[in-house]
């Protein structure tokens, strides 16, 4: 099994579902694409809804202290810290 | 539709279907932010138990969306017997509890949707306090936040809760399911509402959790 694209799959399908967009939608996202500070319906409530839902889809513990603005600045950003974390 | 209970601290509001029928399901909602999340949700799921003639009501409990009793006031304990009491006065033979609720159903038959531990809710609504205090430029961390929520209370997403709520929501876990047989959200289809960055509704999954809850009422 290919873990990457399997994470990869699973962060999309999360933003899917947090964001209510459709499959196609959340299949366009780049490593550039924005996330909190750039959606505004990303709020702080919906990013830790969106981490806690990371956690339980992938069976990983994200610290508080780990997350910070740059992780979540983009989807590549953000997909790159949940690939370092299942792999580590 | 719009009823009135006698709760601890006073008079209560209710939402209520009740046409004195066999079969009365007592709904206790999704709390503090998942319960905005989940209220035109759950208002669906009564209106399509109304259909199907089953009675619902759901009760605001003290501190929550029209309740007059402050939230910092009050206690798990107090959620729990506010809940028995209510599923009393409405004469309830069934409950439906959703997510967090699921920490103080009554004893009565019935469903948990999607059940969430009371810690995991506190540790969501710490995270988020974490994040938005972060965006500010404020470090905060949540051993920090406990300790503080333990001895004052804390200001959550929103919400005052008082040191003892804080308390035995840390504690909290998911309690055995007892006379309640636990919904995934699988069962459901979707993805579940609470999640959604916008309150959003999707008539399919007020279907689906209506229909499992009538068909095994109604068999």
């Amino acid at each position: 099994m290919n873990g990457h694209s399997d994470t990869d799959s699973v962060l999309r399908g999360v933003l899917q579902d947090v964001l209510g967009l459709s499959r196609e939608r959340a299949a366009a996202f780049t490593p550039d694409t924005g996330l909190f500070g750039h959606l505004p319906e990303l709020d702080s409530m919906a990013v830790a809804g969106l981490l806690t839902e990371i956690e339980d889809r992938l069976g990983i513990v994200i610290d508080d202290d780990e997350i910070d603005g740059e992780m979540l600045e983009t989807y590549g950003a953000l997909l790159a810290f949940v690939q370092a974390k299942r792999g580590g | 539709m719009i009823a009135a209970w006698p709760g601890a601290a006073g008079e209560e509001l209710a939402i209520a279907f009740d046409k004195a029928r066999p079969r009365r399901v007592l709904v206790l909602p999704a709390w503090f932010d998942e319960g905005n999340k989940l209220r035109h949700f759950a208002v669906e799921v009564m209106r399509r138990l109304d259909g199907s003639g089953i009675d619902s009501f759901v009760p605001d409990l003290p501190g929550c969306n029209e309740s007059p009793a402050p939230l910092h006031e009050q206690t798990l304990e107090g959620w729990r017997s506010e809940a028995t009491e209510a599923a009393s006065y409405f004469a309830a033979t069934h409950v439906l509890a959703i997510r967090a609720a699921a920490a103080i159903v009554p004893d009565l038959p019935g469903w948990r949707y999607a059940p969430q531990a009371g810690s995991s809710q506190l540790r969501s609504l710490l995270r988020a306090r974490i994040l938005s205090a972060r965006e500010a430029g404020r470090e905060e961390d949540r051993d920090t936040l406990l300790a503080e929520g333990h001895e004052r209370g804390l200001e959550l997403a929103g919400y005052y809760l008082g040191p003892a709520m804080v308390a035995a929501l840390a504690d909290s876990g998911l309690p055995g399911a007892g006379r309640q047989r636990d919904i995934a959200q699988s069962d459901i289809g979707g993805p579940g509402l609470w999640l959604r960055a916008e309150p959003d509704h999707d008539h399919r999954q007020a279907d689906a959790l209506a229909a499992i809850v009538s068909m095994e009422l109604l068999a």
